[in-house]
């Protein structure tokens, strides 16, 4: 609340033409004080009521920006006397303050120590923990080259040691940035924000025009309005609720994707996500789960599908790769084989680059040579293998290979000894339930389009699997950007995900460009917005996170204006009744006296900014559904409500007056 | 008080206008098009090259909104110097049989912007001040071209909505001629033969001085029963001083200009009386046919505007919007009407046939009502029956409809173009709230636009509450005023949201003639009517250019529906709030107060 006082400063009340405004009524009744032939306590209490709905509006504000400025200043504590090493010209280590370091210092930092800003490791690997960014606590790796080489300021290094170079100045790091998006007064308004603020002040003149014109109208008709109801008049009128809530609304939308780990970069990327028509996602981890499984067995002429998959299960049983799990797991649920009770000596034949195959060898008791020696693994390898056994590869198991490769899947050869099995059928399982949800954003107009490396073939069986509208297969970073391009040239907003280096274009050239939080740096700097659990899945919560921001700007602005109905209804009869004691009828609302309606109408509009701070806070209930539904409902709710509310409330806060007796 | 032959009439209304608003819809399609083919090509094309040629018109230039709007506002400019220096100068000119004098300034002045505006107000009396010469030369071209460049505006807003990334909006100068070429004249000649069928005057001869039969105490040129201004001697030339018992009757080109007159939402009559007037509305068939005509184009309008951007269905929701808030306004001023004033229920008279102060009985309270609606509604202003003598809440209803901003069907363009801005509005609000960029027919909305539409939304309310105030509190407003109290504050409402919305109808009762009313009227009124017109039609025009140069969002599931009931409703529910919003404290203080006063036995 003192936030909210500190607030009323003429720069920051300037932004916001509405409160501006009200505040100007404010002062104005203040000083009627003692000048105004009305009751001294009914001005005052005017007054008081009018410079409250200032403060709730200002109020409003401050507990959104405290939300997101809470989070931040945790992570910012975290890095505060933080010394770094860093490397001078000639190879030393000089320790230096954090916050002094520049772009393009290089620093080195040791096993426990926290990474002292964002940079991008230039030399080793290490495991950092990033969970006071991410909240996740699984360690994860980050190393110089490739696509895992950004690190964020204020991680901790477990283990190893790495050679970062620092890539922003101070106060210009991630921390900083966000801290900024979530203080109102720094804030850049989104276009969006910008054209609502300017019908809002043009309605604001509208009405000021109104009850001004009222004055000489008065004089006409031998009425002497007083400037105390005039002003109450045009602070009920002036759109206060949606004026007050408007820039809560946004920093909270900004909040409400920090809560979800992801960082925009501008207000400008949430607006948009509300907007796009298109999703360009990556099969691997998006739509289908990151690791191919096991799908079928197909046997080599004259051996069993039984005899492959139990030896199969064999050379995957000590294999921990999500791949040879999965191929245990199916031979147990084709043939119900349990795995082999390996209480025999045997000895695992781990996969390496080099031999591109992995298996195990039984011994037979007292032999050089294994009583029984199970491969699987990339054809190529095994048919070496198979042949420095002396034994031959089978055309038809060639003739699988080649077939499940069309198909996009991956053919893991299995081979015993000198004679090739059969071949496992690996392919990519679509994640549960994307079907619903690629379902429902057909609902709510957005089209999916899958990236993915694999041929046309391929990439339509899993398009149809997985239900999305589109495909670009074999697709290369070049592709991508066409892609993009081609649809934003027919007007449509684009979203995608991306983390390498060479998706930087693509994402810089998407409306919406979610970086991944493991990706590289060039990534991150492209894109405007960074997810930080690096999980591709999120950009449809980020699109829901955008509309439900638009909504709730929309419902609120609906909700403002139907809401001048019963004002009117309220303050009207009370202002002529004086002149035109004939008007009673018009006092629908059946209100006590003319002062306690317009005392009633005022503090209405000052609670109801109260009344839905919490509303702008979470946003509107959002569940997806096509335009028309959601007008339909939202014109209900917050149309007809906004004409009907008031109504009830001002009733309700005019019974309170009346017998308290505060009129 | 109601009998099923009115609900017939107002059922019959309905469907003629329904039936007309497709194929006239398709046709106007045809004329916007330069390179448009209609069963007139025959006929017109010759007309249309040669004043091309004349003019060197090049009908393939196309402009840019600001060279639209440049061109619009010359030819106005130099329309309304033409048709001032004509006025004044009325007496060395022609078809003068009355030897009618020359305009003084100030009414000069008012009647040239009138016209030039599409507003029609009159602050002249009709045949008492004008020679056929002025009628029709000085004020019928005013009735073709305000009409064909209104109609421009709103075919260079849609082509403003159709186009995507084109620098211009149409040519000015194709669009007024091929209006006036294809429409105005064709559907004005066939409209001035079936009026003159159904007894309605077209001569040049003297007016006709008879002998009555009863002795009239009153002077002979007043022949409507609420004439808006009250005779002057400067303007009772000699003839009509003639003794009681006489009466002059008026002649004139009458036929050809009350068709444009009503087909063009000008509304400017040759009688005073306007159509109350015998020989301007001769028959129950022409008093039917010329409601239709005044909300022939503006209906037709929504069907090019659904045609031409490919989405009939948004057409027929913007007309049905209209007709909703249409039938709404009648309904209300025909119950207000037929209930009649509690004051006469008292004194025993008239209690069955409602409130027929001021109703032409030949139409009787159902046709005045219907005709009311459709006049104040549409930015016509031609009137049966005289508005200053509705029942308060009838007399509300036609302020609003004009308060509204003439968007309900509205003037010829005008209306569209009006609407159009409370769609773009309503869509900005609502919009919102499918939680997407607001976006109309596939343009998204930003602050450009907002601010253009807004600009539109604040001149209106800034104009009429201004101008009434300033009238209100000056006593050369009070000292023109028929009557006091809040009735003398409607007509004075009246008069500027009438002149600012460019309807021109009258509360009549104000008096605003230099002889007997104040300069200050005059033009304080052509202030409002300037404002109205070309203040709007300029954002307007640059909303179409920001528009065009646009490019389409394609519609998809999540996409803002611009058809259907539900934005039916919702564009219904936009202009009911934000005219109410903007204008209920005036009302209050004038009908409202006056029904209220009425009822409690007050009389002004």
């Amino acid at each position: 609340m003192t936030e909210a006082c500190r607030r009323l400063g003429p720069r920051a009340q300037l932004r916001n033409p509405v409160m501006f405004v009200t505040l100007l009524g404010a002062l104005l009744a203040f000083g009627q004080l003692f000048t105004s032939a009305e009751p001294f306590r009914f001005v005052l209490q005017i007054a008081l009521w009018l410079l409250f709905t200032v403060l709730f509006a200002n109020f409003a504000e401050a507990v959104a920006e405290g939300r997101g400025k809470a989070q931040a200043r945790t992570l910012r504590a975290s890095r505060r006397q933080l010394i770094a090493h860093r490397r001078t010209r000639g190879g030393a280590l000089e320790a230096v303050d954090a916050g002094l370091l520049r772009q393009g210092d290089v620093v080195v930092v040791r096993a426990g120590e926290q990474i002292p800003g964002d940079g991008e490791v230039i030399e080793g690997a290490a495991s950092v923990d990033e969970s006071a960014i991410t909240g996740e606590s699984a360690p994860v790796i980050r190393e110089a080259g490739g696509d895992r080489s950004a690190v964020t300021g204020g991680t901790v290094v477990l283990s190893d040691m790495l050679v970062l170079r620092i890539t922003s100045n101070p106060g210009e790091g991630f921390l900083d940035h966000m801290i900024s998006l979530v203080e109102g007064a720094r804030r850049q308004k989104t276009p969006n924000e910008l054209a609502l603020t300017i019908m809002l002040a043009a309605l604001t003149a509208i009405f000021l025009l109104v009850v001004l014109a009222l004055r000489p109208f008065g004089a006409y008709a031998g009425a002497d309005f007083s400037l105390t109801t005039l002003i109450a008049l045009l602070v009920c009128l002036i759109p206060t609720t949606i004026g007050g809530l408007l820039s809560a609304i946004g920093i909270a939308g900004m909040d409400r994707l920090l809560q979800r780990n992801v960082l925009a970069m501008s207000g400008r990327a949430v607006e948009a996500a509300g907007d796009i028509d298109v999703l360009l996602l990556d099969k691997t981890g998006t739509i289908t789960l990151g690791n191919r499984q096991a799908a079928d067995f197909l046997p080599a002429p004259g051996i069993t599908r039984e005899r492959l998959a139990e030896a199969a299960q064999l050379a995957s049983l000590a294999d921990e790769t999500p791949e040879g799990r999965s191929v245990v797991v199916l031979a147990k649920e084709k043939f119900r084989l349990r795995g082999r009770d390996l209480a025999a000596p045997h000895a695992f034949v781990p996969f390496t680059a080099q031999t591109r195959m992995s298996g195990l060898d039984l011994p037979a008791a007292g032999a050089d040579r294994p009583a029984r020696s199970i491969r699987k693994g990339a054809a190529q390898a095994i048919r070496a293998w198979v042949e420095t056994n002396g034994g031959s590869f089978p055309a038809a198991v060639g003739a699988s290979v080649d077939s499940i490769s069309r198909q996009g899947g991956t053919p893991l050869v299995v081979a015993e000894g000198s004679a090739v099995l059969g071949v496992i059928h690996l392919k990519d399982v679509v994640k549960g339930g994307i079907k619903e949800r690629f379902a429902q954003l057909r609902t709510m107009g957005i089209r999916t389009v899958m990236i993915t490396g694999d041929n046309a073939l391929t990439a339509a069986a899993i398009a149809a699997e997985a239900g999305v509208d589109d495909f670009l297969a074999e697709a290369t970073p070049e592709m991508k950007l066409a892609r993009i391009r081609e649809e934003q040239a027919a007007g449509r907003l684009v979203a995608m995900t991306g983390d390498g280096t060479n998706d930087a274009p693509a994402l810089a050239q998407a409306d919406v460009g979610v970086a991944m939080n493991t990706g590289t740096q060039a990534a991150k700097e492209a894109g405007n917005m960074i997810d930080l659990d690096s999980n591709p899945t999120k950009l449809i919560e980020i699109v829901e996170i955008g509309k439900q921001l638009l909504i709730t700007r929309g419902a609120l602005t609906t909700f403002s204006l139907a809401n001048d109905l019963a004002k009117y209804f309220a303050i009207i009869p009370a202002l002529l009744l004086g002149a035109f004691p004939a008007i009673a009828p018009l006092n629908v609302m059946r209100l006590g006296s003319p002062a306690s309606a317009i005392l009633s109408a005022v503090i209405f509009n000052a609670l109801v900014i109260v009344a839905l701070i919490p509303l702008a806070l979470r946003g509107v209930a959002y569940r997806p559904a096509g335009a028309s539904s959601l007008l339909r409902r939202h014109l209900l709710i917050y149309g007809l409500g906004g004409v009907l509310v008031p109504f009830a409330g001002i009733k309700l806060i005019d019974l309170i007056v009346t017998a308290l007796g505060f009129v | 008080m109601t009998s099923p032959n009115d609900w017939l009439q107002l059922a019959l209304f309905a469907g003629a206008l329904l039936a007309l608003t497709r194929p006239l819809g398709c046709y106007l399609t045809q004329v916007f098009d330069p390179q448009g083919r209609t069963f007139l090509d025959p006929v017109c094309r010759p007309l249309e090259r040669l004043t091309y040629r004349l003019a060197g018109i090049d009908p393939a230039h196309e402009q840019s909104w600001r060279s639209y709007a440049t061109s619009l506002l010359a030819f106005s400019a130099v329309g309304l110097l033409f048709t001032y220096a004509l006025l004044r100068c009325q007496h060395l000119l022609p078809l003068n049989p009355r030897q009618l004098p020359g305009l003084a300034p100030a009414l000069a002045f008012n009647t040239a912007v009138s016209f030039t505006t599409n507003t029609n107000w009159q602050s002249y009396g009709g045949e008492g001040t004008m020679s056929y010469f002025s009628q029709a030369v000085g004020l019928t071209l005013h009735n073709f071209t305000s009409a064909a460049a209104g109609l421009g505006v709103a075919a260079a807003f849609v082509r403003g909505l159709a186009r995507q990334g084109a620098a211009t909006v149409g040519s000015f100068w194709t669009d007024l001629v091929r209006v006036t070429c294809y429409l105005l004249l064709p559907l004005s000649l066939a409209f001035a033969v079936f009026l003159v069928s159904q007894g309605m005057i077209q001569n040049f001869k003297p007016y006709d001085t008879v002998r009555t039969l009863e002795e009239s105490p009153t002077p002979a040129l007043r022949t409507d029963p609420a004439d808006r201004t009250p005779a002057g001697p400067d303007r009772q030339p000699a003839p009509a001083e003639a003794a009681v018992g006489t009466q002059t009757i008026a002649q004139g080109p009458m036929a050809s200009q009350v068709a444009i007159k009503i087909l063009g939402a000008n509304g400017g009559g040759f009688t005073n009386a306007n159509a109350s007037h015998p020989f301007e509305n001769p028959t129950p068939l022409a008093n039917f046919l010329q409601m239709l005509a005044i909300f022939a184009l503006p209906s037709a309008l929504t069907h090019h505007l659904g045609r031409a951007v490919g989405n009939p269905r948004h057409g027929w929701a913007v007309w049905s919007a209209m007709f909703v808030l249409f039938l709404a306004g009648a309904l209300v001023i025909w119950w207000a009407e037929a209930a009649g004033n509690p004051l006469h229920h008292a004194l025993g008279v008239a209690a069955a046939d409602g409130n027929l102060e001021g109703k032409e009985l030949r139409f009787g309270v159902f046709n005045s009502a219907l005709f009311a609606a459709i006049t104040t509604a549409a930015s016509c202003g031609a009137v049966n029956a005289m508005h200053d003598s509705f029942t308060p809440l009838g007399g509300l209803v036609t302020l609003f409809n004009i308060q509204s901003g003439e968007v309900i069907f509205g003037g010829v363009g005008a209306g569209l173009y009006g609407m159009l801005t409370y769609v773009i509005l309503a869509v900005f609000i609502a919009g919102l709230m499918v939680g997407r960029t607001p976006e109309y027919l596939g343009k998204k909305i930003g602050a450009r636009d907002v601010k253009l539409v807004m600009l539109v939304l604040m001149l209106l309310p800034a104009a009429i509450l201004g101008l009434t105030a300033w009238a209100a509190t000056s006593t050369w407003g009070v000292a023109g005023l028929n009557n006091a109290g809040p009735h003398g504050f409607s007509e004075m409402l009246y008069a500027y949201s009438s002149a600012v919305g460019n309807n021109g109808s009258a509360f009549a009762g104000l008096t605003t003639t230099p002889a007997d009313g104040d300069v200050r009227y005059n033009v304080t009124l052509a202030a409002g009517m300037l404002v109205g017109r070309f203040l709007v039609i300029v954002p307007i025009l640059a909303l179409a250019g920001g528009l065009a140069a646009r490019k389409h969002v394609p519609a998809g599931p999540g996409t803002f529906r611009t058809e259907g009931a539900t934005f039916v409703v919702l564009l219904v529910g936009t202009v009911v709030l934000v005219g109410a919003l903007t204008f209920l404290p005036a009302l209050a203080m004038g009908p409202v107060v006056e029904h209220a006063l009425m009822h409690a036995g007050g009389r002004f």
